[in-house]
């Protein structure tokens, strides 16, 4: 069998996932999505439209919000990629989780993971967002439970949270 | 009956994060696409691509000898028609002879992995002969228009004629009549999570596993065991965590059926994953409607007199088509008091996919056009929208012409919280140009009092456990699907049982383990199981306290529990703390299990008229809504800049998730309005992603403040009733009162999209420069 680096299609990738650096032997073609759910095993990523228009997919590279259903894995060689299973500190829970669960900034949950790498995305850019600049931040991200009202709450709060330390 | 709405909350009216919240922000909640299947087989579902027409040639073999392939099935692996209602059955998992809708699904394919599966697809045979099609309701109903069934003439499911009161007399007594036609588009429930399900059948003991997205695993449960001809004890039906229902899986769904074929045929377990377009096909929402409404009013403001006409355009197959099409005229009571009412409602079939139930199920679009009009008879009349309102109110307790029960009735607060809060009476014809203030009210059942199978069973069962470590389990077969009702279960067990809500746990739709549920559908959770599980409670209560009394020695009446301990009177000495009790309670009888249950007493369902379950209800919620929008006359866009919404839920239970629940159907009912509407091109969806099916994102959605009345419905348990529906009907006319507000537009189509206006305000200019004419050659 030959080596990975060398199997028709396969490329050897090298990245830094949720703090820990892994290598896979990863088709060209296969979508992050992919690769984050099926090879890594963190199904906290989801996939809730077609491509590129849900936001459900968002995760973090270099600390950039990006929708993984519409990258490739190969582009994140060398990078930094985060989920939202790399957030919570020895199951203590950031203060954007705390403030999603605790602000009911969450319904069904499906929407919620790819909402919380956004917003994350953006509080370490901007600690202090206005609502306008959260909305900019989440317009790529739809829910359907919550009208977003609890979700700029949410956002709000951690933020507040953030500030006050 | 249960309730006890005295009850002083010590959980109940906090506001409580869900008790599953942990598991979403984390994301290690799992939905039906996350649960482990790397070595199940895929399923991929062959379409049909015509609207209508008889299949002439379908040949599997070439997909069936394809390397990787494991199983191929057609219609003809299944001649068992289903349908949610049992009087209403004629839909085939996959089509049998004739095909209705283009992406009816004809056959199915499991193979190793999804490559192969779609190669299969694409290697089926398929010859169509094409019969014409319809895609409107007129088309449908024209004579001599090709039958979609033919043992329905004229394409009509279902015709419904009611009449209540002196019709006649009440139009004769009206100062002003006037009449209008509505016209509300086809929607879509949209929930972010696509359809996907999970079927392993193991060969050797023919048993039948199914994980699925479904909101009502009983009806799931029964249609596979008659779909697969499989006896139901073989089946187990579970629920994962649900990513949103809103009604698009309150029924058994075409490729869930499909699965368990795959499963079996292939004695294995198989995962099928829809795709957001699939999602769209499978459809089950909101029916393009046409509203035609007469009102009389008198010039005091008091409505006398009401007749409606509805058609409902329900797509190719039956589904809940009967009752959306009843309710649709049932609810046109029970909001304010009025003498005489007519309704006829048509549903028609099409060449499109079926449509179902979409929270506010049949009720939307109605009220839509009966508060557009009363606004505009208002106006015509000199009057003011709320004070008309005020004045049509019902007088709780009462019942509606059309026999509905209306026990606790919050419209007038909610009136009044809406109009201070908006600041209505100061604003109103003071706004600057272009700015507009429109109210609406509406409401909703808390669940049906009469359930689609009648077997004589409660109409909810909730078992309470109690172990040697002191846990207290509940177990529901209520699906959470995102609305909170595992939290509600455990709030309602906690608080009556007088122990901490961490000591509760809440394990829910397994049909293994859980007691059938008639499922998340009708907002009824809350008012139904919450009443069995304190019924429930209640049971183990009196165990527990009989324990606690005979170690005191001490009569039962005279034990109180406080903080997880049972004591009488205030001495020290006479307390025992929970877990002795508990296991005291334990002895010579060992583990505990108490069954609690709740059901709508007969009075409750409806009257004896043809189809007079449907509106039946022990409560119905109230909603009052004002809307503030701005409207930019040079494009048409509109901006919603705040919406205030009161919603009368008889006693929030947990007041976060009810506000959670107004704020979200305030704001679907706003993407109906304004934004969403399904397209179909020769029956081809144009809209069937989440980029052109445009719901509104955080940018264009508008702060909503919430407004909690409590009515305290005597029935309710602690006197709660629904929040989730309610408030949904009311935000698309007070959206169109306030655009005929700000700019001086009726509109009577929705959404209310910037062409609309702009070819309204572009008519009006032209209107006006005729008018100006004709005076000038006069």
């Amino acid at each position: 069998m030959p080596a990975p680096d060398r199997q028709p299609g396969k490329r050897l990738l090298r990245l830094q996932l949720n703090g820990r650096w892994r290598e896979d032997a990863v088709a060209e073609s296969m979508l992050l999505v992919d690769y984050l759910r099926s090879v890594a095993h963190l199904t906290g990523v989801k996939t809730g439209c077609d491509g590129g228009e849900c936001g459900a997919c968002t995760v973090l590279v270099d600390g950039e919000a990006v929708p993984s259903c519409i990258t490739l894995t190969v582009r994140c060689d060398g990078r930094s990629v985060e989920t939202v299973e790399g957030l919570a500190v020895q199951g203590r829970l950031s203060r954007l989780q705390l403030a999603f669960h605790e602000k009911l900034g969450t319904q069904c949950g499906f929407c919620t993971p790819g909402m919380i790498m956004a917003s994350e995305a953006l509080l370490r850019r901007n600690p202090s967002p206005t609502s306008d600049e959260i909305r900019a931040a989440l317009s790529g991200n739809l829910c359907r439970c919550t009208g977003f009202v609890k979700i700029l709450e949410s956002v709000k709060a951690a933020a507040g949270a953030c500030n006050d330390r | 009956m249960t309730a006890d709405p005295t009850v002083d909350g010590k959980i109940v009216g906090r506001g409580i994060p869900l008790i599953d919240g942990r598991e979403k922000v984390t994301g290690s909640a799992r939905y039906t696409a996350d649960l482990a299947h790397a070595d199940a087989l895929v399923g991929r579902i062959l379409r049909s691509p015509v609207s209508h027409g008889n299949i002439v040639r379908l040949d599997v073999s070439r997909a069936r000898a394809l390397e990787g392939v494991r199983a191929v099935v057609t219609g003809d692996d299944c001649p068992h028609c289903y349908g949610v209602l049992p009087i209403a059955m004629n839909e085939y998992p996959m089509a049998r002879e004739r095909v209705r809708y283009r992406g009816e699904p004809i056959a199915a394919v499991a193979a190793v992995d999804a490559e192969t599966a779609e190669r299969a697809i694409r290697l089926i045979e398929l010859e169509l002969c094409a019969l014409p099609a319809h895609y409107t309701s007129a088309d449908a109903r024209a004579s001599g228009a090709i039958l979609l069934h033919d043992d329905k003439p004229g394409n009509l499911e279902r015709e419904v004629h009611h009449e209540f009161g002196d019709l006649q007399q009440g139009f004769a007594e009206a100062d002003l009549v006037r009449e209008e036609r509505f016209s509300c588009a086809e929607v879509n429930h949209a929930q972010i999570e696509p359809h996907a399900c999970l079927v392993d059948y193991d060969s050797l003991t023919g048993r039948l596993l199914v994980q699925s997205v479904s909101q009502v695993g009983y009806y799931l449960h029964l249609t596979l065991a008659r779909c697969l001809e499989m006896d139901a004890s073989r089946i187990r039906v579970v629920k994962p965590f649900v990513g949103g229902g809103f009604g698009a899986r309150v029924e058994v769904l075409n490729f869930e059926i499909i699965t368990a074929l795959l499963a079996r045929a292939s004695c294995g377990t198989v995962f099928m994953q829809l795709s957001r377009e699939e999602t769209f096909l499978t459809h089950r929402a909101r029916p393009q409607t046409d509203i035609a409404l007469r009102l009389g009013m008198r010039r005091d403001g008091r409505i006398t007199a009401c007749a409606c006409e509805v058609v409902q355009r329900g797509g190719a197959y039956a589904g809940y088509g009967i009752v959306t099409i009843l309710y649709a005229g049932a609810l046109l009571q029970g909001l304010y008091d009025i003498p005489a009412i007519k309704y006829d409602g048509f549903r028609v079939y099409a060449n499109l996919p079926p449509c179902g139930a979409m929270r506010g199920h049949g009720s939307v679009d109605t009220r839509h056009a009966f508060e557009c009009l009363l606004d505009r008879m208002v106006h015509d009349l000199g009057l003011d929208p709320i004070a008309v309102r005020r004045a049509n109110l019902l007088k709780a307790p009462t019942r509606t012409l059309n026999d509905l029960m209306v026990n606790s009735y919050g419209l007038a607060e909610c009136l009044d919280a809406v109009e201070r809060a908006s600041g209505w009476r100061d604003r109103i014809g003071r706004l600057p140009a272009g700015k507009g203030l429109g109210v609406a009210c509406s409401h909703y059942v808390s669940g049906a009092a009469k359930p689609i199978h009648w077997t004589g069973e409660p109409h909810a069962v909730v078992n309470v456990r109690l172990d040697f470590d002191g846990g207290i389990t509940a177990l529901t077969g209520a699906a959470d699907i995102g609305q909170g009702s595992s939290t509600m279960v455990a709030i309602a067990v906690a608080e009556t049982l007088g122990v901490a809500l961490d000591r509760v746990r809440v394990i829910a739709a397994d049909s293994a383990v859980t007691p059938k549920d008639n499922g998340a559908y009708s907002s009824r959770i809350t008012f139904m199981v919450g009443n069995a599980a304190i019924d429930a409670a209640k049971k183990l209560k009196a165990i527990l306290v009989n324990a606690a009394a005979h170690k005191l020695e001490a009569k039962p009446d005279d034990v109180e529990v406080i903080g997880e301990v049972f004591r009488v009177g205030r001495a020290e000495q006479a307390s025992i703390p929970f877990a002795d009790v508990a296991k005291a309670a334990l002895v010579d009888r060992g583990a505990i299990t108490v069954t609690g249950t709740f059901t709508c007493p007969p009075e409750a369902q409806g009257g004896r008229h043809k189809g007079g379950a449907v509106g039946s209800t022990m409560g119905f919620s109230y909603a009052a809504q004002v809307v503030e929008v701005s409207v930019d006359e040079a494009t048409g866009a509109v901006t919603v800049d705040k919406v205030w919404a009161a919603l009368d839920c008889g006693h929030a239970i947990n007041p976060l998730a009810v506000e959670g629940q107004i704020q979200g159907s305030v704001w679907m009912g706003m993407g109906q309005a304004l934004y969403e509407e399904t397209r179909y091109t020769d029956g081809l969806p144009v809209h069937a992603s989440l980029l052109e099916y445009r719901m509104p994102t955080i940018a264009d959605s508008p702060p909503i403040d919430v407004h909690i009345v409590e009515s305290h419905d005597p029935y309710g348990p602690f006197g709660a009733k629904e929040a989730s529906e309610g408030a949904l009907a009311s935000f698309p006319p007070a959206l169109v009162n306030a655009i005929a507000n700000a700019i001086g537009i009726d509109l009577n189509e929705l959404p209310a999209t910037p062409d609309r206006i702009v070819d309204a305000l572009i008519r009006r200019r032209r209107q006006a420069k005729l008018a100006l004419a004709r005076k000038a050659t006069s």
